[in-house]
């Protein structure tokens, strides 16, 4: 096709439909962006704040708070991603077949978590596993423990606990997307694959991850941010604690911020750790997710 | 076949488990709110007669259930309304009026997909809390609804969508319209949006959603107890040192209402759209 010179009148016309997206952006993306790069370069407490240097970041090598956040944040990431993603792939292929009945069913039962809000579902599981909650009295009733267990109040327990509920709340969510997937993948090709007697193992690894390869790469970027960010569940399951045990980065910012006298410039210089980290692991999974081929 | 049988079995199996567990909280917090806290802690699963009397004490509960419920609505339903225009039009704009510098643009917005919400806590409540002294602007400070409706009307989550989804819509209806002698705003507004319900039904569901479930920035925006959102509430309530379950469960099943009602309703669409954004 010829490419034609747009009119000056249209070319404005064009940028009165970006504008107001563009300063809504950079007002609030933008310059707080760059507003928390230099306040991370500053101390004090409140508005009075004044150049210190590295000094909020030197501070953070030396914060036990920060590194158990860090942490956490990081065994979420590591556990509970990997889980999910598998739980949501291997629930969608197996929906994905033909011949199954109750498929209506499952899927929207197993999508119907996603509708519950992120507040809201931190409650129902703080409720359902409190000491005196469901989950322990039929454990006792069952006589599977003897003493309820301290879900809430056990470091340990307190991390299960978080992870079971983040991953209860988003198998749903990625299963939708790789289903939408698998619907793009040609029957013949399974076809052809049970022709050459490969088993249901051989045929996910050999035709369904490959061809859903940009979608796990799309939803495990997406969970990778999503992690990196939890706060409503740290929040509200478990308030951080026992001691911090399941205190997030988001978190911890939060605290800094409004539990004790507000201190921004540290504040801000946690958060870049934040920014840091998604820049870098996007990176890393774009890189790894394309050069497979 | 039999070992075909049986691993159609093990998967029914797999499925069912998975489908139960899905359910059970929901179905639980459902029979919490009919019943009294005492009966949750035994660990009833029958549904009782106490939801009326838990409805009431949400009401009556000094954290303003009645009025947060308001505030979420309204702040829902109109950065929705908001986004629904501005993001889209955006989104729009960066495939039918392509250009050199308009790309650049849209790279650089759809980087700050990949800001942590949390790095922006502390420059945001600062800008918003200097609005407060700024004349007019103090509309949209500090403890106003408008402070949470206005970062939530451009996203680059939503321009990417629109853009992803605006690359499929015929070229040939734009350049027909114009000869016919349309502008190009009524080309957006008349032709574009019309023809692409489904698309704006999905952007809608997943801004309604989450505008309606946002829970960080109301916390700190909005200090004042009459200003609240049902997350802030609900969480406030979650937190007491001796929860009343059935009034909590019964708080928790109300404000699910909206999203489960809005999502069943455009469940098709909602899938559909979001499958054209991943694909494109």
């Amino acid at each position: 096709m010829r490419k034609r010179e747009m009119s000056p009148k249209r070319n404005r016309r064009a940028w009165v439909f970006i504008i107001p997206s563009v300063i809504l952006i950079f007002t609030f993306v933008f310059y707080p962006m760059i507003q928390a790069l230099i306040t991370s370069f500053q101390a004090g407490t409140g508005n009075n704040l004044e150049f210190t240097g590295l000094s909020n970041y030197k501070r953070l090598l030396g914060d036990a708070t920060f590194k158990k956040a860090l942490s956490n944040t990081l065994l979420y990431l590591v556990v509970q991603v990997p889980i999910m993603i598998l739980l949501a792939l291997a629930i969608s292929s197996m929906l994905n077949n033909k011949k199954l009945k109750f498929k209506g069913f499952y899927r929207t039962a197993i999508f119907l978590p996603c509708v519950t809000s992120l507040v809201a579902y931190s409650i129902i599981f703080k409720s359902l596993f409190a000491a005196d909650g469901f989950v322990n009295v039929v454990l006792m009733k069952i006589n599977l423990i003897s003493e309820p267990i301290a879900w809430v109040t056990h470091p340990i327990w307190a991390k299960v606990l978080v992870i079971i509920a983040i991953t209860w709340r988003w198998v749903g969510y990625n299963m939708v997307f790789y289903l939408s997937g698998l619907q793009g993948i040609d029957d013949s090709i399974y076809e052809a694959a049970d022709i050459d007697g490969a088993g249901p193992l051989q045929k996910f690894k050999s035709i369904t991850l490959p061809m859903l390869r940009p979608i796990i790469l799309f939803t495990t970027i997406n969970s990778t941010i999503g992690t990196l960010q939890l706060f409503d569940e740290s929040m509200n399951i478990t308030n951080g604690g026992p001691a911090n045990a399941t205190i997030t980065i988001s978190h911890y910012i939060y605290n800094v911020l409004f539990k004790y006298s507000p201190d921004f410039g540290y504040a801000a210089a946690i958060s870049y750790v934040i920014v840091v980290m998604i820049v870098l692991l996007s990176f890393i999974q774009m890189k790894v997710g394309d050069s497979n081929d | 076949m039999i070992k075909r049988k049986i691993s159609l079995a093990l998967q029914h199996v797999f499925l069912m488990t998975a489908s139960f567990i899905s359910i059970f909280p929901v179905f639980w917090m459902i029979i919490a709110a009919t019943n009294k806290s005492v009966d949750i802690t035994r660990g009833t699963l029958v549904p009782g007669g106490y939801f009326l009397e838990n409805i009431k004490a949400v009401l009556g509960s000094d954290l303003q259930y009645t009025n947060a419920f308001q505030n979420s609505l309204l702040i829902a339903v109109v950065t929705t309304a908001l986004a629904m225009i501005v993001s889209s039009a955006a989104g729009y704009a960066f495939v039918v009026y392509r250009s050199k510098t308009r790309d650049r643009v849209f790279h650089i917005i759809f980087v700050s997909m990949m800001v942590p919400f949390a790095a922006l806590l502390v420059p945001l409540f600062r800008l918003f809390s200097k609005f407060n002294s700024l004349g007019p602007l103090k509309l949209i400070g500090l403890n106003t609804v408008a402070s949470v409706i206005i970062i939530g009307i451009a996203t680059a989550f939503l321009i990417f969508f629109f853009r992803q989804n605006a690359k499929s819509f015929p070229k040939e209806l734009i350049e027909a319209a114009r000869i016919d002698g349309l502008g190009e705003f009524s080309i957006f507004f008349r032709i574009f949006m019309p023809t692409n319900k489904a698309v704006y039904a999905a952007a809608t569901v997943v801004t309604f959603m989450s505008s309606w479930n946002n829970y960080m920035w109301p916390l700190i925006a909005l200090q004042s107890p009459e200003k609240r959102t049902l997350p802030v509430v609900m969480a406030a309530m979650g937190s007491s040192y001796t929860p009343d379950y059935g009034m909590i469960m019964t708080a928790v099943l109300i404000a699910t209402i909206p999203t489960a009602l809005i999502f069943f309703l455009m469940q098709k669409q909602f899938v559909a759209g979001m499958t054209g954004s991943v694909k494109g």
